[in-house]
């Protein structure tokens, strides 16, 4: 290779490699901030911080949502399997909004503990199957498998 | 040094623009042919969703659009490298191609993911979710390679700045694939995977590999379409284009 193009061709590289340098260390910055929501676990070891805005997410426990019969007022507890939090909201929630689902909630955290949210979002998993298939599998797996599907 | 043939023939715009000339029509028709039935196969033969019913069909779109606008920024990364590196003419105008075709396919990934959030999810749009920001900046990134390439006097100072802009911009691409595995999003993790069993069920997944198929032809005739304008442009003065036109219109 003619030696100035090797001088060019080093030049790219070394644009490369410095641009991937300086994600990498923008990246470890930042961290838990590239993170969308706090874990449970985190919210139990006291991470997330109180009296702001944040989102917490998590799987929706079975038999944990609990509708007002009068109001749209709903509550249901988020898990990561390691620790749970108890969500109060008020509004319609989303159609794929599920028990053993995951969800995304926005909201401020209690000093009682609740995060009281003003938006919830239904997360979808990557799982993607006709209708028979899911009744076929239905109880032959633990749902949804390990933690950390949601 | 025979070996090396391929790679200067490659290097001409005369070479090249008579063998573009051949392969669009091609390209575009197969494109279009594998496009169009994996979306009519998609869209009408495969069963609902266990959970998200019809409107997981979007996923015919959404993911072929979304995998080629990485793979061509990688494709166009390294045309500005080669460009960069041996001056080559060519190599920019591949670059200068690619760029729009890819802005576009990132902007259709875009859009109709934001269609498929508002039903799922339950909004179009979440700020600070790593997979949708990142996805964004490459957006703005392919805005930033076509806004550079023409604001040069120079047309040479252009393909310089906008391969820069390309190849600082490559740190994105694995972000944006592996954004959904090292922070918390709302995007769900790939369904199709490399090293177990894919998450799709092979019935839904047999069209979705066929659309990408489609998308990657169906690119490269739209990068071919625009390397043929990007030839003209870049060769304007020469004697050999005057020819090809004349021998064209004969």
């Amino acid at each position: 290779m003619h030696p100035v193009r090797r001088q060019r061709l080093m030049i790219v590289v070394m644009i490369v490699v410095g641009a991937s340098l300086a994600a990498v260390l923008i990246g470890m910055a930042l961290k838990e901030n590239l993170n969308l929501f706090y874990e449970p676990v985190r919210v139990a070891a006291g991470e997330a911080p109180l009296g702001r805005k944040i989102r917490v997410g998590g799987m929706v426990v079975k038999d944990s949502v609990v509708r007002d019969t009068e109001t749209l007022q709903v509550s249901f507890v988020l898990t990561d399997y390691s620790a749970n939090v108890l969500v109060t909201y008020q509004g319609i929630l989303p159609d794929l909004f599920a028990e053993e689902a995951g969800a995304v909630t926005t909201g401020v955290l209690g000093e009682d503990g609740v995060f009281r949210a003003e938006q919830v979002l239904a997360k979808h998993d990557e799982k993607y199957m006709p209708p028979e298939v899911a009744k076929a599998i239905e109880g032959k797996h633990p749902p949804d498998g390990a933690a950390g599907s949601y | 040094m025979a070996n090396w043939q391929w790679f200067h023939r490659l290097g001409s715009p005369k070479w090249l623009l008579g063998k573009l000339d051949r392969w669009t029509p091609w390209l575009l028709f197969a494109g279009l042919l594998l496009f169009g039935a994996a979306s009519v196969w998609g869209l009408a033969f495969v069963p609902p969703d266990y959970k998200q019913g019809n409107s997981f069909r979007i996923i015919y779109i959404h993911v072929p659009f979304a995998v080629v606008s990485l793979a061509a920024y990688y494709a166009m990364a390294i045309a500005g490298a080669v460009g960069l590196i041996w001056r080559m003419k060519v190599a920019d105008m591949a670059m200068r191609s690619i760029a729009p075709v890819g802005a576009a396919f990132t902007a259709l990934a875009l859009v109709t993911g934001a269609i498929w959030g508002k039903p799922t999810w339950g909004a179009y749009w979440v700020w600070q979710d790593a997979r949708l920001t990142s996805m964004l900046v490459l957006f703005f990134l392919y805005m930033g390679v076509l806004a550079l390439y023409d604001a040069y006097r120079e047309r040479s100072s252009g393909s310089r700045a906008a391969a820069l802009v390309a190849l600082v911009g490559t740190v994105n691409v694995p972000i944006i694939y592996k954004s959904v595995d090292w922070w918390s999003s709302l995007h769900q993790p790939a369904s199709i995977k490399f090293t177990e069993a894919s998450t799709i069920d092979a019935q839904m997944l047999q069209p979705l590999l066929l659309a990408i198929v489609g998308c990657y032809l169906l690119f490269a005739a739209l990068v071919i379409a625009q390397l043929r304008v990007q030839i003209v442009l870049g060769e304007n003065r020469s004697q050999w284009l005057g020819d090809h036109a004349v021998n064209r219109t004969a």
